[in-house]
């Protein structure tokens, strides 16, 4: 063995801290420096005042955050935490059934859950032209609506906030459905042919086993849908128009048109507030045991 | 107990044509005789040969590859080691490591595009095909360590020992055994990273120049500008594609 | 290869102790392996035997100041498992999954750059030994292997490299118990046959009592004792050694009076017992005893043969168990006494014993066996 491979190996060996980080450093380097590193700038540029050009100037001020009481923008807060919400509670009515009819299938099985992940990894602004072609007033829809009679004019579907949700809906189904899935695969059908044997019918069995035993399924998959939407920009931006705006749109727009950098800083971070806030929410209470109702 | 619900499938099948109809549509229309009907106006390939015809979308397709090329390479060389100190080695601080890897995946696009954006312009670098790339390694190394670490700790710990016992030290026990049965993981993971990095749009808005424009950002100006169904045309390509890298990685990750 | 002549002993332990945090896995253990051995190290899950045979490997490290691992008469405590000459076949098997069985097999020797042709030849003969016939399996790869097949190509992949120490971890754990009987008389003859030594780690009693000429009992990260199978079976030293192999009733008492070569133990509850003298009883010292089922009788109260110690009780079950009948009577103070009996075609005759029945259990002084302290 020659004599640097014995010292490389001794070194290997024996020092499990320099071992460890030596491999961990690369990447770790590429994260402080072009993930971290930007975040905190974002959060310092947030607190300077607005230059010139758009950019900052030295200085320390609160003024756009403070900007937020203001009803103009305050309205866009409340207007995409709202959406959100909408979005994740449609989700979860439209995809808790999709999990439970996956789980409870066997052939099928494998091909139902390709038919999930396949949008799920598709392109999103592929995803979101298609619903464009499908609503605007030249669309797919329109054109069958007045082919059948049901309408003369085109129905206006584009540009609303209903084209928005359906948008949002339709984006972010998917990842409600793979976690709720995930975890009423691991129950365990026993569990319910038990408290068939003791009398429960099946609405009963669903409420009091296989619902609660599914929460943990249900509170992840609301988490991955409530996280990117409350961030989420192309959806409203391509089909909502001017008018539909949220938080992502404002903050894209301060980076462009309004040129106004500290502000949309300002903006960013409070999603990044937002979204870090439901992640430790979520890391809280997923230990927690599930309460289960044994008497009655 | 094992039949469902009428109303369950039915709902069932709702969602699943809710899911898919768009994309059919989009598909089937890509191959559409008319420029800007919704009628049906018999087969063609037309579509697809104006993308030929397109510089925009070659330049476009180039940027992409090249970008996805690089950023998949770099993550997976990082994400891999990264994955390995996180499933074999015992070290202090591994936990918060581990969150911190996890953020980049909760943190909205949008803001990790312009907190890059707010780098590069301070730093004064010009925004290009390098000032991409490297925001698509930033978001691509977790998920490439999510992968490789999963197949790292489905792994059987005992191979290793097995083949120190059979005299193999522990570099040639790297090479010899580790890697081989990594490998899969890996390929897997590069492939999910270029899918992603190929795919990206919001970032790489923010972080691309004039003149860098990765096919994403050349589809969305189509998109904005209403033109023709060429847009539904490179869409469906872009599509097959994505279905083909996604169904390799799913296969590799599987292998044995 | 320092001070290795006929007397010296392949494997030493001395003094090695091993923790993990706070909990001590292997704690102040010592023994000797002698050439050729098949030396089988038994006890409970969690009784420190698999760290044990870790530390033999070279997987851990003994503790700063924990003693001493000796191979060959040198001590190899910083030695890595590459280092050492010692052959292991794992629990799980662990063959390359992605290489095929000859390539598996040969892989130890393509380490110690083995001359290719050697290596066909070494190959062959391993798995002709291990009873695979090579040209059937040469190129089959692990995962189209059965798991008795796989057994077999990890035992071969560990003897051509004709090792002087085999370490086996439970290597037939997973196997069905017809395999498994014809593997152990296999792994023996092996043994036999090769003059390798061979360290065998098992929670399994009667494995070890069938393939050992000597076992190491566990408990609790020490040596509870060391011996041929008979002298662990017939004589074992404590509680935890008399539980774990084999069946036994204990009774407990004070030492009391001494009459010709015996002493009295008298139980708290009244009863009292006569045990052979041993150097380890003297006056008023606590005493327990061991005694295995089938050294004792159940008797009628008013007919106990002179001589035997009885203590009264109450049948409270009859097991009938087709070569023998297992009588648990409970016996005040005690508790449950089991007794196995000859089945000598009780059906035939009416039983002998029912439920709730007064009864007595006996035996002879001579056979008990008398516990250490642990």
């Amino acid at each position: 063995m020659s004599a640097l491979r014995e010292r490389a190996l001794a070194w290997l060996y024996t020092r499990p801290q320099a071992r460890a980080w030596a491999l961990l450093a690369p990447g770790g380097f590429w994260l402080v420096a072009f993930f971290l590193v930007p975040l905190l700038l974002m959060f310092v540029y947030s607190l300077m005042p607005r230059g010139i050009y758009g950019g900052v100037e030295p200085g320390f001020t609160l003024e756009h955050y403070a900007r937020f009481i203001d009803p103009l923008y305050l309205q866009v807060l409340q207007r995409t935490f709202a959406w959100s919400i909408a979005c994740t509670v449609i989700c979860l009515f439209l995809g808790y059934p999709v999990a439970y009819v996956i789980a409870r299938s066997s052939r099928w099985r494998t091909f139902l859950l390709f038919l999930v992940v396949l949008p799920f990894w598709t392109s999103f602004l592929v995803r979101t032209f298609a619903m464009i072609f499908l609503m605007r007033d030249t669309g797919l829809v329109n054109s069958w609506l007045m082919r059948l009679g049901l309408t003369e004019e085109p129905v206006t579907m584009l540009y609303t906030p209903f084209a928005v949700m359906i948008g949002l809906v339709y984006g972010f189904l998917p990842f409600m459905i793979l976690p709720i899935y995930a975890s009423l695969e691991k129950l365990d059908s026993s569990l319910l042919e038990a408290a068939e044997v003791l009398g429960a019918r099946p609405a009963a069995r669903f409420r009091r086993i296989t619902l609660p035993l599914s929460m943990p399924g249900v509170v992840a998959g609301s988490l991955l849908v409530f996280i990117p939407a409350l961030g989420s920009f192309l959806t409203s931006d391509l089909l909502g128009g001017a008018k539909q705006v949220m938080i992502g749109n404002l903050v894209q727009n301060q980076f462009s048109s309004a040129r106004n950098w500290p502000f949309g800083s300002a903006a960013s971070f409070i999603v990044m507030a937002l979204v870090l806030a439901a992640v430790m929410w979520y890391l809280h209470v997923k230990d927690r045991p599930v309460g289960l109702e044994i008497t009655k | 107990m094992n039949r469902l619900p009428r109303w369950l499938i039915a709902i069932t099948g709702a969602v699943y044509f809710f899911l898919h109809l768009p994309i059919l549509v989009l598909v089937v229309f890509s191959f559409n005789n008319s420029k800007f009907s919704v009628d049906w106006r018999g087969f063609t390939f037309q579509w697809y040969h104006r993308l030929l015809e397109r510089p925009d979308i070659l330049r476009g397709l180039k940027a992409s590859l090249l970008v996805g090329g690089a950023a998949t390479i770099i993550s997976a060389l990082l994400g891999t080691l990264v994955a390995l100190a996180l499933g074999r080695q015992r070290f202090r601080g591994r936990r918060a490591f581990e969150g911190f890897l996890y953020l980049p995946i909760v943190t909205p696009e949008i803001v990790t595009g312009i907190s890059l954006l707010l780098l590069f312009a301070l730093l004064k670098f010009p925004l290009g095909l390098t000032t991409i790339t490297i925001a698509h390694v930033a978001f691509c190394i977790s998920f490439v360590v999510i992968v490789v670490l999963a197949r790292l700790q489905g792994m059987d710990e005992n191979l290793e020992e097995a083949a120190m016992i059979l005299g193999a030290d522990e570099i040639t026990t790297f090479w010899k055994v580790t890697v081989p049965q990594l490998w899969p993981g890996i390929l897997s993971g590069a492939l999910l990273a270029f899918t992603m990095s190929f795919d990206d749009f919001v970032i790489t808005s923010f972080v691309s120049g004039p003149g860098s424009s990765t096919l994403p950002i050349v589809v969305y100006s189509m998109v904005r500008k209403n033109v023709e169904p060429s847009i539904n045309a490179i869409s469906t390509i872009i599509l097959l594609a994505t279905a083909i890298l996604i169904y390799l990685a799913d296969r590799l990750a599987r292998a044995k | 290869m320092t001070g290795t002549h006929k007397g010296t002993p392949v494997v030493q332990f001395v003094g090695v102790s091993k923790s993990f945090g706070d909990v001590k896995a292997v704690d102040d253990v010592s023994f000797d392996i002698r050439r050729g051995e098949f030396f089988s190290i038994l006890g409970p899950s969690g009784c420190g035997k698999t760290t044990t045979l870790r530390l033999l490997a070279g997987f851990e490290e003994p503790d700063e100041d924990g003693g001493e691992v000796r191979l060959l008469g040198e001590t190899v405590n910083k030695k890595r498992p590459y280092e050492r000459k010692i052959a292991m076949v794992f629990q799980n098997y662990a063959l390359f999954p992605h290489l095929d069985v000859t390539r598996n097999v040969s892989f130890g020797l393509e380490q110690r750059k083995t001359p290719k042709s050697e290596i066909e030849d070494r190959v062959r003969r391993a798995l002709e030994m291990v009873r695979l016939k090579p040209d059937v399996f040469s190129k089959r790869l692990p995962g189209q292997l059965s798991g008795g097949q796989r057994q077999r190509v990890a035992l071969a992949r560990a003897l051509v490299l004709e090792p002087a120490i085999l370490l086996l971890d439970e290597p037939l754990g997973a196997i069905d118990l017809k395999l498994r009987k014809e593997m152990q008389l296999e792994l023996k003859s092996l043994n036999q046959q090769l003059g390798t030594t061979f360290v065998y780690v098992t929670h399994d009693q009667e494995e070890a009592l069938t393939m050992s000429d000597r076992i190491a009992v566990m408990d609790n990260g020490r040596v509870a004792q060391l011996g041929t199978p008979a002298e662990i079976y017939e004589n074992p030293r404590t509680a935890s050694v008399a539980r774990f192999i084999g069946e036994s009733n204990f009774f407990n008492g004070q030492a009391g009076r001494r009459t010709g070569g015996r002493w009295v133990v008298a139980q708290p509850d009244g009863g009292s017992f006569e045990v052979p003298d041993h150097p380890g009883i003297t006056d008023a010292c606590q005493v327990q005893i061991a005694v295995r089922p089938e050294w004792m009788d159940v008797q009628k109260p008013d007919s106990i043969p002179p001589g035997e110690n009885a203590l009264m009780g109450t049948v409270r079950d009859i097991i009938y168990l087709g070569e023998t009948m297992h009588v648990i009577v409970t016996v005040p103070g005690t508790g449950d006494v089991t007794v196995a009996l000859r089945n000598e075609g009780q059906l035939i005759k009416p039983l002998l014993w029912k439920r709730g029945d007064t009864a007595a259990v006996a035996w002879l002084p001579e056979d008990c066996q008398i516990l250490e302290a642990e």
